[in-house]
């Protein structure tokens, strides 16, 4: 190999300029070979570290409503994480409607955070926007804050009747999962 | 130049206050850079680098790997399985690594081939042939236990099998057999160190390596020739001129790997390990990877169980004190008429001893087995230390750029010492 390489180097003495660049173009091509095949070999083993497929099977969750009195809530499991489903009363309906959203720390009505004709039920992603705790207020006995939604036992942050946030230092609405009902009494969460 | 500070020649700034205080740059540059070459390798010479790439693909794959698996005799098979069916590309990183075990026998066999042929565990690199010996030893501990992780039956009743090995050892051998299973029969606690130890091992065997190649880089490699370097006219700086080589080398063999992983990946597997280990049922046939088959047939052609298990351990062994063993001052084959006979008559022996322990030891394939097995102690305690005595080298070539065999001298013969540098060359 050393023979063929000292030849071709003496051969291509001869012809000046234009060896270089052909060298430089055998030394590029495959190095952007190595690049490439380096990328092929590094994608499976990151893309092995997203959820996997029976982990994307589970991501819908049917959620029966009619154990669920009037006043209270109930928190299911969706992605792993704690779904707040609540049966709001017509008090806390009204409240939450009412509200001006000058008012909010992050404005969005009522009406944008639950299905048409289902204003009972809402549905909230149950972690709390500032880092991540469970926010009380599910059972009619729990703390539920000045605003009668949720209270974050961690530092303190306050929800109202629609899942907004009403006093910090959360930063944002608790969030809205994607669900649909199925029939009045049911519904499908994911 | 403060005190302290290396003396570097990088040019870049940045990389400069890095390497007075560090090296590596120069290091790299010392060891993989410049670093003198013989001009002569022949493509037997690129399984080292094949080797040492194998065990990074087979570190990295392995790592993710751990990340899908669990441990637990209740849990580890349906865990291979999701990391088959469900993981993202979890089916690629573990053909990859299965089959990887292979392709990492395969050369490091051809590897050890290349070094008894050339000669390369004799003086001055025995400690180097014998860091080898170490590095095949944990590799195959590495590679068992990676076998009984996939908890299927095969996994199940190698490790049993395996792990009685040990009650061949008299008075105590029972308990450490207990000890190994940490328990009555293999189970749960044995997974759980198995998984520990195949994680750790393999890290082991890249200290191991290091060790491997500091050592080549103070004696330097042999090669085809098997006579010492004499000067920088027998050499090539390493780079470009072997890094080219090497991944020349490196291609093929990914896609010999490769063609494994895509087309063929359960050719080299047993489908019995496809059935989750029972510790009720023993398969039809115990049978260990096709690596492990030499040494399995040499076990089994002893019907003594202390004899054969010794034995085996043996055929390993014998391989340390090949370098005292051989008594020829040659190293390379093509200058030792009868022993590079013998070396290729090994490797069939080895294929005879491969095919014993594939079958069942019934009839021909025992008396096979034992020939075999015999041969393989004759060449090593019998054979090498006789032909280097008896044997008449063919006159040695005066150094790797001049590869022309001088004649003999008249009452000089042929002079293996012809290795004693000769310093009008060293121009």
């Amino acid at each position: 190999m050393a023979d063929t390489l000292a030849t071709a180097g003496h051969a291509g003495s001869g012809h000046g300029p234009a060896d270089k660049s052909k060298r430089d173009f055998l030394v590029m091509l495959p190095l952007a070979g190595a690049v490439v095949g380096a990328g092929a070999i590094a994608w499976p083993l990151i893309d092995s570290m997203n959820p996997s497929s029976d982990v994307l099977a589970l991501a819908s969750t049917e959620v029966d409503l009619t154990p669920i009195s009037e006043g209270s809530g109930i928190t299911v499991m969706w992605r792993g994480k704690p779904i707040f489903v609540r049966y709001r009363t017509a008090k806390e309906i009204k409240e939450a409607e009412d509200v001006k959203l000058s008012e909010l720390i992050e404005p969005q009505a009522d009406s944008a955070r639950v299905k048409p004709g289902h204003a009972q039920w809402i549905v909230l992603i149950g972690i709390c926007t500032h880092l991540g705790c469970i926010p009380l207020g599910n059972k009619p006995t729990d703390p539920r804050g000045e605003w009668g939604g949720w209270f974050c036992p961690c530092h303190g942050s306050q929800y109202d009747t629609s899942g907004r946030v009403r006093h910090g230092p959360a930063p944002l609405n608790l969030y809205l999962p994607p669900y649909a009902f199925l029939n009045d009494k049911r519904i499908k969460i994911g | 130049m403060a005190a302290g500070l290396f003396k570097s020649e990088v040019k870049n700034p940045v990389l400069r206050w890095v390497d007075t205080r560090l090296p590596l740059i120069t290091m790299m540059q010392k060891e993989y850079g410049s670093f003198p070459t013989p001009r002569n390798f022949n493509y037997f010479w690129n399984f080292g680098a094949l080797a040492t790439v194998t065990l990074m693909i087979m570190i990295m794959t392995g790592v993710f790997l751990a990340m899908n698996y669990t441990p637990n005799a209740n849990m580890a098979f349906s865990s291979v399985q999701h990391i088959m069916r469900d993981v993202n590309y979890g089916w690629l990183i573990r053909y990859v690594h299965m089959n990887g075990a292979s392709m990492f026998f395969i050369v490091v066999y051809i590897h050890i081939f290349r070094g008894l042929y050339y000669g390369s565990y004799k003086f001055p690199r025995e400690l180097l042939w014998m860091l080898g010996v170490v590095i095949l030893l944990l590799m195959m501990a590495t590679a068992f236990m990676g076998y009984v992780l996939p908890w299927g039956q095969m996994s199940f009743w190698g490790a049993t099998v395996i792990t009685n090995l040990f009650s061949a050892i008299p008075v105590v051998g029972q308990s450490i057999v207990q000890w190994l299973w940490g328990g009555f029969s293999v189970g749960n606690p044995t997974l759980n160190r198995f998984f520990s130890l195949h994680y750790l091992l393999p890290f082991l065997i890249v200290g191991v390596v290091f060790l491997h190649v500091v050592a080549l880089h103070i004696t330097g490699s042999n090669n085809p020739l098997g006579i010492d370097v004499k000067g920088p006219q027998d050499t090539l700086p390493f780079h470009p001129y072997y890094t080219v080589k090497d991944s020349v080398g490196l291609c093929v063999f990914l896609l010999i790997w490769a063609a494994f992983v895509f087309f063929m990946p359960n050719l080299l597997g047993d489908t019995i390990n496809s059935i989750p280990a029972n510790p009720l049922q023993t398969p039809a046939d115990v049978v260990p990877e096709w690596y492990f088959l030499p040494f399995y047939a040499i076990l089994r052609s002893v019907p003594n169980k202390v004899l054969g298990v010794a034995l085996m351990f043996a055929s390993i062994g014998v391989l340390f004190v090949l370098p005292w063993l051989d008594t020829s001052p040659v190293r390379s084959c093509r200058f030792r008429p009868i022993y590079r006979i013998l070396v290729p008559l090994l490797v069939v022996d080895l294929f005879a001893l491969g095919y014993v322990g594939a079958h069942h030891p019934q009839g021909f394939v025992v008396l096979l087995g034992r020939v075999a097995t015999a041969w393989y102690f004759l060449h090593f305690l019998v054979f090498t230390p006789l032909v280097g005595w008896f044997e008449t080298p063919l006159p040695l070539p005066e150094s790797i750029a001049k590869p022309i065999v001088r004649k003999p001298h008249s009452g000089g013969g042929p002079i293996p010492g012809g290795a004693v540098a000769k310093p009008m060359e060293n121009a």
